[in-house]
Formats: C-alpha cells, structure tokens, sequence
C-alpha cells in the first residue's frame, strides 16, 4: 500500500503522469476561470451547465450507437455535453428574463429537469444489449482511473488552452470583473468578454467531466477562488493561489482514485479541495477567521488602552486625586468601565512601563507614559477641533465622533490635522469640555 | 406494456413524494430559495450515509435524524461561510454543499461493503425497488417507502395547515412578520427541516438530484399560473400528482416505440414536470411568454397606428399641403416623425389603417378619409391636451413638450382622456397656440 502510493506521489508510471498532467491543468484551469466566476457572483450558473450536461453525453452516446459506433469516444461525448450545457445555460437565461421567477429558481428549474432527463436515457442505456454503458457512469462522478492516455492528452491541452486565453485577457478580466459599468463606459465589449468567461467556464466544465464528474465539477471553478480569497486581495496572487489550489486538489485527487480505485475521483478530487477551504477559511493571512479574531482582539486593546491613557492623563489635568481607590471610582464613573476591565487596562499599561504607583498613591505616568498620553489626548482633542470647526458637528456631539476614529488616525493623517489646524503648532490644545465633571455623564 | 400491482405501487410512491415535496418546494420557490433545496438535498447524504453505517441498514428513525440534522447543519453551515468567510450567497452555497456531498459519496463507497446501497442510487433513486420491501400495517402489506412517504406528506401537510398564517406572512412580509410576533427566523429553519425530511424520505424514490425537480418544478410552474397562495399550493400538488403518473406511464410506455426497454420512473417524472413547465413557460395566460408576446405585439400596432394617424393630422393642418396627404418617404421625413429609422412599422400601420378604412391611398400618396380624419383628430387632441397638461401643471419646457406628451398618448384610456378633456374645458389651444382639434 505504502510502497504503492509513493510509486504513484512520485510518479513513477507513465500512464500515472499523463492522467496527473490532465487533472492538474483541469484544477488550474478551474482555479484560474473559477476566480472570475466567483467575482462575478455567478458560481451556481456553472453548476446548472454541469448538470445539463448529462442528457447531452447519454444523447451523443445514443445516437452514436444507433449509427453503429460504440459510442464510447470521448471528443463526441464531449460534444454531446457541450450542446446541451449550453442549451440548458439559455434556458435559465431565458427563464429569468421572460418570467418573474428568481435567477435561483431558473438555475433549480434547469439543472434538475435536464438532469432528470438525462436519467431517462441513461436508463434506456443500462437496459440496451450489448451495450457498454460502463463508461458513462465515469461521467457522473468521475473516475480518473478511466481516462485513457489520448482523453488525459486531450483534457490537458484543452485546458492549457483555457489557461493561456485567460491569462492573455487578464487585464479586460480585472476591469470587467470589478467595475463593468466602467468598463462598458470606457468602450470596452463588456458583452463579448461576459460571454467569453461564460464560454470558459462551459468548457473547463465540460473538460472536467470525466475526471470530476458532473455532480461536483462546480466545485473545482468555485472552491479553490474562494479558498484562495482568505490570503489575498490581490488579484494576481489570489488567481496564483487558486491555481496551485485547483492543481494539488487535482494532484491528490488522482492519486489516491489509482490506489483506491472504488472511490468516486470526483469525490476525493473536492474532499482535497474542502479540506484546502477549511484551512483556508480559518487560517487565511488576509480575511482568514482567525486573523480577522486577532485583528478585532489587537484593535480593542488598543482601544481600551489608549483610553485609559487619556481619562489618565484628563485626570491629572483636573488634578485634586488623592489616593488610588478615588482614582478608580472616577475612572469606572467617567467611561463605564466595569471594576475589572479597569483592573485589566490598568495592569495593561503597567506591564508596558507607561505607569506606575507608589502604594497608596495614585497611579503615575512614568516618562514615556506621559508622552504617549499627550500624544493620544492631543490626536483626540485635534479631531474634536476639526469636527467642530470643519464637520460643523454640535459641542457635545463631537466626543463621540472623535472617539470613534482616534484609535485608527494614522501618522500621516495626524500630520495632516495639524496642518490643517495650524495654530496649535506642536502644542496641545485645550479640552474643549469643561473639566469638572460633577454629573459624570460625558467623558471628553 | 403491462400495467401490474407493482406500477400501481410505484406510481403511488412517486406521487407521494411529488406531494410531499411540491407542498414544501412550493415555499422555497416563494422565498427565492430554490437553491437552498438543492444544497439540502445534496447535504443530507453524509447523513444518510453515516446512519447507513451506524444503524447497518437503510430503515429506521436514526436515519431520518441524522439526515435531517445535517440538513438543518448545512443550511446552519451556508449561513456561517457567508458570512465568516466573506462570499456571496451562492458560491457559499457551492462550497457547502460540494463538499458535504462528496464526503457523503466516499462514506457511502465505505458503507456499501455492508449495506444494499449504490451510488446509482443515490441520485437517481430506486423506485422500482420500492414494492420489494414491505412491511405491515394493520394487517396490510404495503411497501415500507410508500408508508413512509405517506407519513411524510401528513406531516408536511399538517405543519402547513397549522402555521399556514405564520408561514404566509414570514414568506412574503418578514418584517411584518416580527412585529406581529412570529419568529421570522423560526420559520426560516423550520422549512429548512421540513425540506431536509422530505428529502431524506422521498431520496429511496427519487435520488438526491431529482428530488430538486419535485421540490422546484410544480412551485415554479404553479408561479406562472396563479398568484394566489392557496391555488398556487394546490396546483403545486396537482401538477406533482399528475407528473407522477404521466412520468411512469412514459417510462414504461415511450422507450418501446424506438426498441428499447422501460427507463427509471424517476427520471421520466423529472422530464413530465420539465415540460409542464415549458407549456406553462409559453401558454400560460398571463405570464407566458406567447400571452406576453401578443400584448406587447398589440401595443406596439396601436401605437404605430396612432403614430401615422397624428403625422396625417398634422399634415392636414399645414397651408402648403392642401390636400393633407403624405408619401411614404413624407412620413419618415416630416419633422417629429417617430418612422425616422427604417423599419416594418409604418409600412404595417398603413396597411392595417387603409383596412379599416382610416387612410386611402391615392398615386403612392396617402390621406385620411372621412372617418380617419375623426379618430387622428382625436389621437392630435390627447396629444396637444398633454402638452398642455406638463406645460401648464408640470412646468415642462417648450422645447421638451413634445417628447413628454408623446409617452403618454399611446397609454391615454377614456378615462384619462375625460379627466384631461373636463380639466381643460374651453382651453382652445396647445402651449405654442395650434389649436386642439375637437
């Protein structure tokens, strides 16, 4: 078994590295069309054409047979799928134009009627003598272990083709993909290029037929683009990463069908791809769960750390706090805090060196606390200035704006606040509030 | 063909299921949700394959669970990749339940070493095999399927009939829905379950694939011919019904005209729906696409017509042209004529006017005649008394006038030309003084 897997991971047979050529640019391929795909919000269009695929390959096998053939060559069962993928495409094109019914229900309306129907003929099929209907159940789930040397060639070069035509129309891609309005404005066939990805999508479904199989061939155009969506927002390295995506589910795929023959290819081919989202989803650097989690978790605490720093440092402006259990209480009063998230800010700050006590005494900013608290308190009074003097926004409204975007000022915007604000020079301006606080309601 | 017990069986089991999921679908279709059922019924084979292996056979409430649960998991599921992971509804939909149903496909291959079941099978079903497994109720041999069929469509009948109120209004006023206190969201899951149920009890008959068409087609079909909710239900029903026994009747009866033998009843149901739907696509009386077409062919005559029969009237009024007749080349010169581009239209318009008597024709040259000239003063009058209307109430420029009133003449009904005629009472011209005919 051991020994088996390795002969195929390593690609020791000629025969393994064909078939692996063909599903591995059939993954790329799909990763590659598949981003655009899922950009243009039209994932589940591709699963209706895969679907309607089938009275078109059980058709071209019939008429095949009825003309004397075997009905078994590939190109001509492909051609069979291709007619009625892009019939049944029409269909739902014309569903949702001609009759009130919702896009979703076109895309459910077509993919199981003609599926239906391609279970009728495909059930002629199973009855006929003689016949060798063996082969069309490769088509349905897909089996990889099926393909013979000139359908791996065949699918492979298709595929390149596909791939080549995408990357060439890379930058009309982009554009329409994101702005098509914009596109269309700037004199671009945005019609033309809509049809064209929808041609491309038609055709890496059907090449992706036999190695996937109907039911799940949707799943190699929409799980590697939006696997690979968690890492990036580049679209250049999002169709990068789709690709490599399509190619290791299309890599692992073909090896564990040839050791385990039995299991549908098509199956284990998106179980990879499943397991590539999962990872994707909760460990992706740019929209990943957990990094969205740390992020909004590294954003709080800086929220509430900068806050302290400033009810600190608006408390020692005010002066007249004589111990540190007075301190508490009009901390908590002024912003809401609960005692313990005072406790966990104030350990915060103390473990960074920004303050310190003296038992007994109230909390003290050391030297770089101090500074860092002017810093803060200065950025949030600049904002409250320029809401109030640029924003036209009442008194005791401004807080509230101002601490809503403090926490997020950049340097660069800073600079641009004092240049805007020139009077102040380097200098903090004053609280705008008044500082004695006898109701504690607001907290500027 | 030989109809025996076993066809009245199957045509029993596949009505049954038609039902059961028409009732359902029919919910699905209204919520644009459509979809929703196909990722169900994609979704609930690694239930059904994990019970398989749990329980060792195909029978029993633990299968039902489970797959009803998973169901009700992937719908959970779709949601949370939605909105955790960012993406659109659909691919979000695409991702879920591609995955769950290849899962499902390698846990049956494990599955199938101890248990009767065939990949086949689990999209297109197994009607046929339906009458083999009987079991007894009340002293009665029916087949298992049927009974549990049977059951389900009590089920789903009776939650209709209950919450037939709550269901209406979450459907098409959500938010009214909560303010009346339903649980908008309740209702959300409860059809999810409903839809997963039915799925799991009607996937022995149907498979995984077709049960999209009895859940989609009838509701959708239903759509286009009524806009009733208790109607559209019942036609929704009727049509799975119907399919039912059109779809066994064409599977065993239709191969045999080309030589072949039978084909699976299930598919055959699929196709019977596909083309009730396609009738109703094109027949139905409102909605249909030939109804449609007719209309708008009506309209587009009428307004052709009274486009020609203005540009006459027009040319009536003008000192140099004393007989008021134009050439065809005249109509689509003249200024304001709507025939500037080339087309069929005047040429139609003129034809259908000199057959109803409107227009005579005289050396290529056409004029009104007596009563021609009664209804194009009638079309010059609505047109001027609009101009009237958006110069006077609507401060519309000169310059715009006439693009304005010319939107409206052709949709001006009696009515609208009485409220317009009272409101202008002795008003004797248009804003640029020609009079108003009539």
């Amino acid at each position: 078994m051991l020994a088996q897997l390795l002969r195929v991971l390593s690609l020791a047979d000629y025969n393994t590295r064909v078939v692996m050529f063909g599903t591995m640019t059939l993954g790329i391929a799909g990763g590659v069309v598949g981003v655009f795909l899922l950009l243009r919000r039209r994932a589940l269009l591709a699963d209706a054409v895969s679907h309607a695929a089938l009275p078109g390959v059980a058709g071209a096998f019939l008429l095949a047979v009825a003309a004397g053939g075997s009905g078994r060559s590939l190109p001509l069962l492909m051609l069979g799928a291709l007619a009625s993928g892009l019939l049944g495409m029409a269909c739902v094109m014309f569903i949702s134009r001609f009759t009130r019914l919702s896009q979703d229900a076109a895309l459910g309306i077509v993919l199981s009627v003609f599926f239906g129907f391609g279970a009728a003929l495909l059930g002629i099929i199973q009855k006929m003598r003689g016949a060798q209907a063996a082969g069309l159940d490769s088509f349905i789930y897909g089996k990889t272990a099926s393909m013979i040397r000139s359908d791996a060639l065949l699918i492979g070069i298709a595929a390149l083709i596909v791939i080549l035509l995408t990357a060439s129309l890379f930058k009309e891609f982009r554009l329409y993909t994101f702005d098509a309005d914009f596109a269309a404005g700037d004199g671009w066939p945005v019609h033309r290029l809509d049809l064209l990805l929808m041609t491309l999508v038609v055709a890496v479904t059907i090449l992706g037929l036999q190695a996937v199989g109907i039911i799940l061939i949707i799943a190699i155009l929409i799980v590697p683009p939006a696997s690979a969506r968690f890492w990036t927002d580049s679209l250049r390295l999002m169709v990068l990463l789709s690709a490599l995506i399509g190619a290791l589910g299309g890599y692992f795929g073909t090896a564990i069908s040839a050791i385990a023959p039995r299991l549908p290819a098509g199956a284990v081919i998106v179980t990879v791809l499943g397991a590539a989202f999962l990872l994707s989803m909760l460990f992706g650097s740019s929209r990943g769960v957990i990094h969205l989690a740390l992020q909004s978790r590294a954003l709080k605490r800086k929220t509430l750390r900068q806050n302290l720093l400033r009810a600190l440092f608006e408390c020692e402006e005010a002066g007249a706090l004589h111990s540190e259990q007075q301190q508490l209480e009009y901390l908590s009063r002024i912003r809401g805090w609960s005692r313990r998230e005072l406790r966990k800010a104030i350990g915060m700050l103390a473990r960074s060196g920004l303050i310190y006590r003296v038992p007994g005494c109230p909390w003290q900013f050391s030297e770089n606390g101090r500074t860092e608290a002017m810093r803060v308190t200065r950025n949030h009074r600049l904002w409250e200035v320029y809401l109030l003097e640029h924003a036209d926004v009442a008194t005791a409204h401004v807080d509230q704006g101002a601490d809503f975007i403090e926490h997020v000022l950049g340097d660069a915007i800073v600079a641009e606040l004092e240049a805007s604000l020139p009077r102040f020079g380097r200098a903090l301006p004053q609280s705008i509030h008044s500082l004695t606080r006898s109701n504690g309601g607001s907290d500027g | 063909m030989i109809w025996t017990a076993l066809d009245s069986w199957i045509v029993l089991a596949g009505a049954l299921a038609g039902a059961s999921c028409a009732l359902v679908g029919a919910f699905l279709v209204l919520r644009k949700m459509s979809m929703m059922g196909d990722a169900i019924s994609h979704a609930v084979l690694p239930g059904i394959a994990l019970a398989f292996i749990l329980t060792g056979s195909r029978a029993g409430a633990v299968m039902f669970i489970g797959a009803a649960v998973v169901g009700v998991v992937s719908a959970v599921l779709v949601e949370a990749v939605r909105r955790y992971g960012n993406l659109e509804h659909g691919a979000s939909m695409g991702v879920v339940f591609t995955v769950l149903f290849a899962v499902g496909l390698i846990l049956i291959e494990r599955a199938a070493r101890h248990v009767d079941i065939y990949p086949e099978h689990v999209l297109f079903g197994a009607v046929e095999l339906v009458p083999l497994h009987l079991v007894s109720i009340a002293g009665l041999e029916i087949p298992r399927g049927v009974a549990v069929l049977a059951l389900m469509l009590i089920i789903n009948l009776a939650v209709v009939a209950v919450l037939f109120k709550e269901l209406r209004l979450a459907t098409f006023d959500p938010g009214l829905a909560t303010t009346l206190g339903i649980n908008a969201t309740a209702m959300h899951y409860l059809l999810m379950t409903l839809t997963a149920l039915t799925t799991v009890a009607a996937f022995e008959v149907v498979g995984s694939i077709l049960v999209v068409a009895m859940l989609i087609v009838p509701g959708a079909t239903a759509h286009l011919l009524t806009r009733r909710l208790l109607p559209f239900l019942a036609v929704s029903v009727a049509l799975a019904l119907l399919a039912a026994v059109l779809g066994h009747l064409a599977a065993i009866g239709i191969p045999p005209w080309f030589g072949f033998e039978d084909t699976s009843t299930s598919g055959a149901m699929a196709t019977v729906l596909g083309l009730f739907f396609l009738i109703a696509f094109l027949a139905a009386p409102e909605e249909g696409v030939i109804a449609r077409g007719w209309n708008l062919a009506g309209l587009r005559l009428s307004i052709v017509t009274q486009d020609a029969l203005g540009l006459l009237a027009r040319a009536a009024e003008d000192p140099a042209n004393p007989d008021g007749s134009l050439s065809a080349s005249d109509f689509r010169s003249v200024s304001l004529s709507p025939f500037r581009s080339a087309g069929a239209g005047l040429a139609v318009a003129l034809a259908l006017l000199r057959a109803r008597g409107l227009v005579a024709a005289d050396k290529r040259r056409f004029r009104l005649t007596q009563r021609g000239q009664a209804a194009a003063r009638e079309v010059l009058r609505v047109h001027r008394l609009w101009e009237r209307f958006f110069y006077d109430e609507g401060g519309v420029e000169l310059g715009e006038l006439h693009n304005a009133a010319d939107l409206l003449e052709h949709y001006t009904d009696s009515d609208l030309r009485r409220a317009l005629s009272d409101r202008f009472t002795g008003q004797r011209t248009d804003p640029r003084g020609k009079r108003i005919p009539g």
